[in-house]
């Protein structure tokens, strides 16, 4: 059991697909989960089906869609750092990773989760867990958080192996489809279809829900 | 927002000639089109608060639509753009969707800038 989980991703959603049976498991044992977002997403493609926003009208409601997300997830420490979208990599990383030091000193986590550098195919994914290793090194040795990282670049076990942490999250499905459902401004054009091949035991939809894999980032 | 009615936008075009702007234009097919298809050869530019003032502008095509805005130096281009709307601020917002609803082209004008 671990004392404090400390989620960091770039986009509201990151946390629904790969992460949100992970993160129920942790919450609804009582571990105490911090979730760092870097940005509101501004610059996402999806508008909704049928179309609920505009360009400038977005980044409000997936605020609310993370907050919504949040309360499902029992997630109650969630910090966004308000940055934009696609411009993760060019923000000052020195800045970034003092931020993300800052809040693993505050809140001493035992875990921390993100994307894994160079395998996560969005390029604010690869910056964030670039940022949050380094934030992380900033501590000595002996005294850091493992690193439960995600990647999911084509041919990514070819270099990484298999993931060493599988996790079953079949307990948590139901509330993870509504988690997934909450980011419905970026969902739900799919979440139908989902939801049915969920029902139906669609292999690859039933293994994406109920199976949640990370590498232990070496530090 | 709506369908773009032209008439519309051309007299809003008209009535923003010669005041000074500020503009959001953006292309893109998303992060995550080359992952999907490794042959897709991935390109997009967004550019947020830049200021323009047009000497003249025309929107043009059946659906999607075109947008040329003349400047004393140069151009401004955008095509694909289907939907648009004034919003409360006053802001004109013009946007092309895909078959799928998702946005490929952003082109938004506004007197105030945008947020950052
Ligand atoms: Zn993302």
């Amino acid at each position: 059991m671990e004392n404090h989980v400390l989620v960091i991703f770039p986009h509201p959603d990151d946390e629904a697909f790969g992460v949100a049976g992970t993160i129920l498991s942790h919450t609804r044992a009582g571990t105490p989960v911090t979730y760092v977002c870097l940005t509101l997403g501004e610059m996402g493609r999806n508008m909704g089906r049928p179309i609920i926003a505009n360009r400038e009208t977005l980044p409000e409601i997936r605020k609310l869609e993370l907050t919504e997300a949040c309360r499902l997830l029992g997630v109650e420490d969630l910090r966004r750092f308000g940055m934009r979208d696609k411009t993760v990599e060019f923000a000052d990383q020195e800045a970034l990773q003092s931020r993300l030091f800052d809040v693993i000193e505050e809140v001493n986590p035992s875990l921390v989760i993100t994307f894994y550098p160079g395998y996560a195919v969005h390029p604010d994914h690869d910056a964030t867990g670039a940022a949050v290793v380094q934030a992380v090194k900033r501590l000595p040795e002996g005294e850091r958080p493992k690193i439960h990282a995600i990647a999911f670049a084509q041919g990514c076990e070819d270099v990484l192996g298999e993931p060493d942490i599988v996790h079953d999250v079949s307990d948590f499905a139901d509330q993870k489809m509504k988690v997934i459902e909450a980011h419905a401004s970026q969902t739900s054009g799919v979440i139908d279809t989902m939801k049915k091949q969920f029902l139906e035991e669609d292999e690859t939809v039933r293994d994406r829900m109920i199976v949640e894999r990370f590498w232990t980032f070496p530090l | 927002m709506k369908p773009i009615d032209p008439q519309l936008v051309q007299e809003k075009l008209t009535e923003l000639a010669g005041t000074s702007l500020y503009i959001h234009l953006e292309t893109t097919n998303g992060a995550y089109a080359s992952h999907k298809n490794q042959s897709f050869f991935s390109a997009g530019a967004f550019i947020r608060n830049v200021q323009l003032n047009f000497l003249q502008g025309k929107i043009t095509g059946k659906g999607p639509y075109r947008i040329g805005l003349e400047t004393e130096l140069g151009w401004l281009y955008a095509e694909g753009l289907t939907e648009w709307e004034t919003d409360e601020m006053n802001r004109v917002l013009l946007a092309g969707h895909d078959a799928d609803g998702k946005l490929a082209i952003a082109l938004e004008l506004s007197e105030k800038p945008f947020p950052k």
